[in-house]
């Protein structure tokens, strides 16, 4: 018999007064120890799915089911199961970080003595041992993410929702949490993350939904996502300036600036030839690397699909 | 660990918060009644009260109004501790911890419940010490004493919930202690005894519910009220059942909380 699901999200509607619809009947479903990605433009359904599913917002209509368990008709059952990191701070900025981890504890029914062990361990995971008793307040930005992922983790959830985690964190402190939030997930916690940078989705996730205006137009492995892009464009930093671009076949050649060209060409073609067509016109490549991360360029590319095609069936359907 | 054990440490948790929070704002939770109430003490007790003479019998004007005094402390502490308290915790979002965990609806309600009620307590005993500076009491009746500031104390903290849970901004939070509570406490029958009143403002005065919380608690300290005590613990357990079922089904809604 195949494991219960983490996460099985069942014709989810939002509807809020004022008549806007948040989201149209979503579904999909998350398997036990994925790292899953839910990606989407600014507005398009993730904060309202997010909310739903950890009991902030008020389903309109379906359900979502937390191993097995109704998060509308067991709520409290179900919270038991999951952390949740928020997009938004959301801790008494006047308390210590030592305090909010431990009467976050406290909410789940956690008995004190343990309580104080997990906010001990998971702060110093987090590298906060030594703000562990200073007011939140006086915390770095980074910080204050780092220890809503330590609080997160004091019911030790068996299902992780990181909403943007990440978001205004620098680059050394973004690697640490990736590297945390990996072990998490290798050591059999089921972590749904969503984030706008989507290099971190690709390194990490290894199943993926992506929303758009309530609807979930993609939801696929990430490999097989990332097998759908056909073309992929690098830029070139070249020696010296060229008079006029060769015209080389199967690629399309354009002037970034003096010194740097834009190559788009198909992932099936062979790279080998576009530097021997380059080197036979005296054009000399010192670097490369992608325009953009691969996943950013299906992302744009499935949401402005899923929008052209908006109109047209909108159309139909009014014909 | 059963579910009773796990909501007995939810429950102990938010009482705790709750009392770390008044003990660490102390200033402006336990200080500022006492330096009002003394003001009242030597204003109305001590200069205006020694030209009135006995009140209600045997009494001093003094010893009349400390009852009244010490629960109109104790309500308005209890009101005005809980809507700070849990307005601030939406306004800075982290009620969202305790929305978004396990914790039942009734335990998050009577740990903010108990935690205003404290602070009420708190204040009403640093009154009623101050008080004694200025007059001597002899408790009549301990148990309606206690029982009636505690009823007044549940009953105001709920009110304060339900004022918390409905506001949107700091403005809402500030409305009802001044257009409701500081009338109805003023013509409560902490300064006078409705007996002193004609009609119909003796008649209308037994429309306000904290006559009866004043009076209970005059009764218990001094032995003497304006209504029947009886009557008094209705009207209060009655308001504590009103209004403790309908913070319970607001908390349950999520009306002014979930989205």
């Amino acid at each position: 018999m195949s494991p219960v699901p983490a996460l099985v999200v069942d014709n989810l509607r939002k509807t809020y007064e004022g008549g806007v619809e948040a989201l149209k009947g979503v579904s999909f479903r998350v398997e036990q120890g994925d790292f899953f990605a839910l990606l989407g433009p600014n507005g398009a359904g993730k904060s309202t799915l997010i909310g739903i599913l950890s009991s902030l917002v008020n389903a309109s209509g379906g359900d979502a089911h937390i191993f097995g368990v109704s998060v509308r008709k067991q709520r409290n059952a179900a919270m038991r199961l999951i952390g949740l990191v928020p997009q938004e701070l959301n801790f008494n900025q006047f308390e210590k970080p030592f305090d909010i981890c431990v009467n976050e504890a406290g909410f789940y029914g956690i008995p004190r003595a343990v309580a104080i062990e997990r906010a001990e361990k998971y702060l110093a995971t987090m590298s906060l041992s030594d703000k562990a008793h200073e007011q939140a307040r006086r915390l770095s930005g980074g910080m204050k993410r780092r220890l809503m992922i330590a609080r997160a983790m004091m019911n030790e959830p068996k299902l992780l929702i990181l909403d943007e985690p990440t978001a205004g964190v620098d680059i050394e402190i973004r690697r640490s949490m990736w590297q945390f939030i990996d072990g998490i997930n290798a050591a059999g916690t089921t972590v749904i993350l969503t984030t706008h940078y989507l290099e971190e989705a690709e390194q990490l996730c290894r199943n993926i939904a992506i929303i758009d205006h309530g609807t979930i137009v993609e939801n696929t492995s990430m490999r097989s996502l990332l097998a759908k892009l056909d073309i992929e464009t690098f830029v070139l930093d070249i020696a010296a300036p060229v008079a006029t671009l060769p015209a080389i076949d199967g690629c399309t050649l354009r002037r970034r600036d003096e010194r740097r060209l834009e190559v788009t060409l198909p992932r099936t073609q062979n790279i080998n030839a576009l530097f021997a067509a380059l080197s036979a016109h005296g054009i000399t490549v010192i670097s490369m690397r992608n325009k953009t991360n691969r996943l950013e360029e299906l992302f744009v590319r499935v949401v402005e699909h899923g929008r052209d095609d908006a109109p047209r069936a909108t159309a139909e359907a009014g014909a | 660990m059963s579910q009773s054990s796990a909501n007995l440490i939810a429950l102990k948790t938010v009482v705790h918060r709750e009392i770390m929070r008044i003990l660490r704002i102390w200033t402006q939770t336990l200080i500022p009644p006492a330096i009002t109430m003394t003001l009242y003490f030597v204003i109305f007790g001590t200069l205006i009260g020694s030209r009135i003479g006995s009140i209600s019998g045997h009494f001093t004007y003094m010893q009349f109004i400390v009852p009244g005094l010490v629960m109109m402390a104790i309500i308005t502490n209890s009101y005005g501790n809980i809507t700070s308290s849990f307005f601030g915790a939406k306004f800075g979002r982290y009620v969202e911890e305790m929305l978004v965990s396990p914790m039942p609806a009734w335990v998050m309600l009577t740990g903010y419940v108990l935690g205003a009620t404290v602070r009420g307590l708190a204040v009403g005993v640093i009154v009623l010490g101050i008080a004694l500076f200025f007059t001597s009491l002899d408790i009549q009746h301990p148990l309606i004493t206690a029982g009636s500031v505690v009823l007044g104390a549940v009953i105001f903290s709920l009110a304060g919930f339900i004022n918390a849970v409905f506001a949107k901004k700091f403005d809402d939070i500030a409305l009802v202690p001044t257009f409701i509570l500081t009338p109805l406490t003023y013509l409560g029958g902490v300064f006078y005894s409705i007996n002193m009143l004609g009609e119909p403002w003796r008649t209308l005065s037994k429309a306000n519910p904290i006559l009866y919380m004043v009076n209970a608690f005059r009764y218990g300290v001094l032995g003497i009220s304006d209504v029947n005590v009886a009557w008094s613990f209705v009207v209060m357990i009655g308001f504590v059942v009103l209004l403790g079922g309908f913070s319970l089904w607001v908390l349950k809604r999520g009306i002014g909380l979930r989205s």
